[in-house]
């Protein structure tokens, strides 16, 4: 059988290689001869490990030789956003600076799981700096770019993780997701992404931003990688200090168990204005196609969109001022000045923005207490040009980078699961995300939906065409 | 003055003082403009009644 690398998810890749359909091997060389050829245009990859994932394949078909049973993702080629510690390269987090830091001496912990899982990971993705961005921008190492329209944004602060895995460069990418980045691009390049509940994953040996709100999580083309990813990562890990001291709690058994039972509303107020059209176009198909009229109010959404941004500005520059005072010239200029700013932030603020946060926790679990499912849109437009500083929302000019997240923000402030599902419109080059939304910790749910609406070709993910 | 009464730009100057960051010609009314911003989050944020022994949500697990 001849599998095309480039159209299959990393299940199907999974299945073909226990199976003896095709080899490890192959799907590495199929990958590394993608990123060869596309990368120089699209820039999602800023390192390839070509010789560890050739010997990690060549090892994987060897035990499969021998008689012995393969994992959930044997065979399936993966890459990581660039602040994800792998070991022998920098961290950059997208940035100058950390590319004189010391090579990383292990893993990021979750990479060391999916390679449990028999996945191998090819390399490491372009990311905005320092993860504070929306655009997948990158003033040292370029734009990565939008593999459905190259002009355009892929999205960020996890862009290269958007663009790797549109171009079919590979099937899985894990990124991460601090006010919207990992959503953001799941929109703009079409793609499928979870977003899981704040302190599910072990964040250990990977480079943070804003503690109170990092996530990591995968970016894929198919739901089922999703799960199948997700359920390979879960599980404690004491070395991440906020992560919550929970069980693992497996999704993919339950994937296909559909909407029965499910109660399910789209978000009024806030998240159904300050958008373009297409926005709540997208997410008028899903709840067409999901049944679901019903209207729930997320009460002070905006100021949970305010308070994010001041922990977000507060913490990032906490994090950062040394470096802004001793290499200000080595920053992207758009994020220097963000952080500068963020460092004058009043601790005031900042604690009240805390305490909102636990206020709005409760009054949003209130609402969760009569539905499973929260619909609302990813970002507010489709994919920008790259370059685009500024546009214009509901009549009000804004800057794009800062503002891409409005949706986003209030959702990850409190750490709520979400899978972006992307919708295609006839006629439109670019697709643009709804958010499954669940209570926390009910990642099957939002998995179980998305699920459903793939396989009735409501949101789908195909592979860029070259 | 901003629209909500104060002097952003004074704070941010005193602040780049007092946190031994330099402001350059080019940065500094992008990092005003920022700060401007801030507050204006802020204002909505601090209007909010809260009751004094709301806790803020981290939690740290000793």
């Amino acid at each position: 059988m001849t599998l095309s690398f480039e159209a299959s998810s990393a299940a199907s890749i999974a299945r073909a290689v226990r199976a003896g359909e095709t080899t490890a091997v192959d799907m590495v060389e199929a990958s590394l001869a993608r990123i060869v050829a596309l990368n120089p245009r699209l820039n999602g990859f800023t390192a390839v490990v070509a010789d560890r994932a050739r010997g990690r394949a060549a090892a994987i078909d060897a035990r499969r030789a021998r008689g012995e049973a393969l994992g959930p993702l044997a065979g399936a080629p993966f890459a990581v956003k660039n602040l994800f510690d792998v070991a022998g390269l920098p961290t950059l987090a997208g940035s100058k600076i950390n590319a004189s830091q010391a090579p990383a001496a292990a893993d990021a912990t979750l990479i060391e799981r999916l390679e449990a899982a028999d996945a191998i990971l090819v390399g490491a993705l372009n990311m905005g700096e320092y993860a504070y961005d929306f655009t997948g921008e990158n003033q040292h190492y370029g734009p990565s770019r939008n593999p459905h329209a190259p002009e355009h944004m892929s999205g960020g602060s996890s862009g290269g993780s958007g663009t790797a895995v549109a171009a079919g460069m590979v099937p899985l990418s894990l990124g991460s997701d601090t006010n919207g980045s990992i959503r953001v691009p799941s929109s703009f390049c079409g793609l499928f992404g979870l977003k899981p509940t704040y302190g599910r994953l072990s964040r250990a040996r990977t480079f943070p931003f804003v503690s109170s709100f990092d996530h990591l999580g995968p970016i894929a083309r198919s739901v089922e990688d999703l799960a199948l990813s997700f359920d390979a990562v879960q599980g404690p890990d004491p070395l991440d200090h906020a992560q919550a001291r929970r069980a693992a709690e497996p999704t993919f058994a339950s994937l296909e168990e559909g909407l029965g039972g499910l109660r399910i509303a789209r978000a009024g107020g806030y998240f159904a204005s300050g958008g373009q059209p297409e926005a709540y176009a997208a997410v008028d198909v899903v709840a067409a196609a999901l049944g679901a009229s019903r209207v729930v109010e997320l009460p002070e959404a905006r100021r949970a969109r305010a308070a994010a941004y001041l922990i977000t500005m507060a913490e990032g520059a906490a994090l950062h001022l040394d470096r802004i005072r001793a290499r200000p010239g080595d920053f992207d200029l758009d994020v220097r000045d963000r952080l500068i700013a963020g460092a004058m932030i009043p601790a005031g603020w900042v604690v009240r923005a805390q305490k909102f946060r636990a206020w709005y926790r409760d009054a949003v679990a209130r609402v969760f207490e009569d539905v499973d499912i929260i619909l609302a849109p990813s970002t507010p437009c489709r994919a920008p040009r790259i370059g685009q500083k500024d546009m214009t929302l509901d009549g009000v000019e804004m800057a794009v980078r800062a503002n891409l997240g409005v949706y986003t923000q209030p959702i990850s402030f409190i750490g709520l699961p979400v899978v972006g599902a992307p919708v295609w419109t006839p006629g439109e080059a670019l697709p643009i995300g709804v958010q499954i939304i669940a209570a926390p910790w009910r990642e099957d749910l939002a998995l179980r939906v998305a699920r459903w609406l793939e396989s009735r070709g409501v949101c789908v993910s195909p592979t860029a065409r070259r | 003055m901003n629209e909500t009464g104060n002097d952003v730009s004074a704070v941010v100057d005193a602040m780049a003082r007092l946190l031994d960051l330099e402001l350059t010609d080019d940065s500094r009314p992008v990092v005003i403009a920022h700060f401007d911003i801030a507050t204006k989050m802020a204002k909505g944020l601090m209007e909010f009644p809260l009751t004094d022994e709301a806790e803020p949500a981290p939690v740290f697990t000793p």
